[in-house]
């Protein structure tokens, strides 16, 4: 089931939560929704998950609006909240319970999912106990196992893996890659190795707008442009005769001497193309040792960076 | 339907899980027991088989019981912030608030059934007019319908659960003395507005084994909206300027 976000408008009084943004998200892809804190990546699992209504702007889940058929549009969504809210007082089998009901899963199939859900979400030690009396990762894994209890189509996921340890943390984004193989996921975070880990997509948004929408690696394409090289020699005579002759080098756009290194260096390389090979060859021709080349990527934290603080 | 019957479940079910259900139910029974049986104006003080002193105990205690319960039903929610979860699972706002008081209501019809043995002892005791105290008891369930309509209200408008409940009384005060008093201070239709409004009008006629269809319209239509407010308040959310 897809979802279609269109022109999508919400505001708080007056200041916009998000503003004006679309975006779509097809069957089986894992959509991760990065942005700074109050940028809108809440308020719009709000509105996908029916909670609250848009200002302006339409979200169609498999083709059924918000604004006509919330109920059905909630019959196939699994939703985490961002706080991940439980009734303390609720034992974990009988909140399961409860939840499965309300979702109207079959009476027969109840029994069932519930045992799926604490085997999948590793629930079995603590499943007779009161939520109350969970530790917080714990507590976690019984807000996952709600939200998917009726093995919905689409997961809409707030901060996934908040309080977990980074066992568990693993096991959650193997969780989460292995659900996106056949259901929709839409998943927010703060933490950039975990969109990294998990989705197929990424979207930043910024301020109530989309600042980026891509894979990782078109991300970085996009913020770095040309590629940047940085390179190490050793036993050539003369610091000044290797900067030169980098320099000259047709492909080469800049040189940068690293400051505590003397046979280091950073090469900019022009729009486009690379300096691999003719950095190696002025190498061999000249006898220099090669010792280092490596190709600098700009991390995801960067781009991030760049996109959020302006 | 069946969304308001699992949500109704759960609710009482967390009574007796909480406590909070025994409680109301002993001291409710105690209460009512000690001032019809042993203290007071009771049944042996006035000398006849009639279950009069245990209504008139009933009607004060449930009058501060029924908020208690009700205060946190909506209030909790909203704060600890599981409306959320409910509300994005599929079922209405109304099927909430509706589940919430068919709750409060089984729990209420509880204790009133537990007092059918004052009933049964009187009847070993005297002749006892039957219809009075079963329009005693439809009194009671009619009125209690009000009042938890009254307190969901109250749970709805805030987080908080102390505000709620102190909220539902000063309302029930309204609906229990004041129009009351208003409707004997003014002539004319200002006072049969409030003597209207009032809610111990309508409940001393139906007490007196009187079932009237206005009085019946009454209760019904406060419980109605009350629920309905209740429900515009969680609905606040979706509001758009």
């Amino acid at each position: 089931m897809g979802i279609v976000v269109s022109n999508l408008t919400k505001k708080y009084g007056t200041q916009k939560a998000i503003d004006n943004i679309s975006f779509e998200v097809k069957t089986g892809e894992i959509l991760g929704f990065l942005g700074p804190n109050g940028a809108g990546k809440t308020t719009t699992m709000k509105i996908i998950t029916c909670y609250m209504a848009p200002n302006e702007g339409d979200v169609k889940v498999n083709g059924i609006s918000i604004r006509e058929n919330p109920e059905e549009i909630k019959r196939n969504i699994g939703y985490l909240p961002e706080s991940n809210p439980l009734y303390y007082d609720m034992p974990v089998l009988e909140y399961l319970e409860y939840v499965a009901k309300l979702q109207n899963v079959p009476q027969p199939e109840i029994p069932g999912r519930i045992k799926e859900m604490v085997k999948v979400c590793g629930l079995d030690v603590e499943k007779h106990k009161k939520i109350g009396e969970l530790s917080k990762g714990y507590r976690q894994r019984v807000g996952l196992a709600q939200a998917m209890i009726h093995d919905p189509e689409i997961l809409i996921l707030d901060e996934p893996t908040t309080g977990l340890d980074p066992n568990q943390i693993v096991e959650i984004r193997k969780l989460i890659r292995e659900l996106g193989r056949e259901k929709t996921v839409i998943l927010s975070t703060h933490i950039l190795p975990e969109v990294e880990a998990t989705s197929d997509r990424i979207m930043i948004i910024n301020e109530g707008k989309i600042v980026a929408d891509g894979t990782a690696e078109t991300l970085r394409k996009q913020a770095q442009g040309t590629e940047v090289l940085k390179i190490q020699i050793e036993e050539a005579a003369n610091r000044d005769e290797v900067f030169s002759a980098l320099m000259n080098l047709d492909t080469v756009d800049l040189v940068d001497p690293v400051p505590d290194n003397d046979f280091a260096f950073l090469i900019n390389s022009k729009e486009n193309i690379s300096s691999r090979k003719a950095v190696f060859k002025l190498c061999v021709e000249n006898n220099w040792v090669l010792t280092e080349l490596t190709p600098l990527e700009t991390k995801l934290e960067d781009i991030f960076r760049e996109l959020t603080t302006k | 339907m069946k969304a308001i019957w699992v949500i109704a479940k759960k609710e009482f079910s967390t009574f007796f899980d909480s406590l909070a259900a025994y409680i109301l139910l002993v001291v409710f029974l105690g209460l009512s027991g000690f001032f019809t049986w042993l203290y007071g104006s009771d049944i042996f003080f006035i000398g006849q088989a009639t279950l009069q002193p245990f209504f008139g105990v009933a009607y004060w205690t449930l009058f501060f019981f029924i908020p208690a319960l009700t205060m946190k039903m909506l209030a909790e929610e909203k704060r600890s912030g599981t409306i959320e979860l409910l509300l994005t699972k599929p079922v209405t706002d109304w099927q909430v608030v509706a589940g919430k008081f068919l709750a409060a209501f089984l729990l209420i019809l509880v204790a009133l059934l537990l007092t059918l043995p004052y009933y049964i002892t009187l009847n070993f005791i005297g002749n006892v007019d039957h219809g009075a105290v079963w329009s005693g008891y439809f009194g009671m369930l009619l009125m209690s319908m009000a009042y938890i309509s009254i307190g969901l209200f109250a749970s709805s408008i805030t987080n908080n659960q102390i505000v709620a409940f102190l909220l539902s009384l000063f309302i029930g005060v309204f609906f229990l003395i004041i129009f009351n008093v208003l409707a004997n201070s003014f002539t004319g239709d200002t006072a049969l507005l409030f003597n209207y409004l009032s809610l111990s009008t309508h409940y001393d006629s139906i007490s007196r084994g009187v079932i009237d269809s206005r009085d019946l319209i009454y209760f019904l239509s406060l419980t109605f909206f009350g629920l309905l407010l209740a429900e515009t308040a969680l609905a606040k959310r979706n509001i758009v300027e």
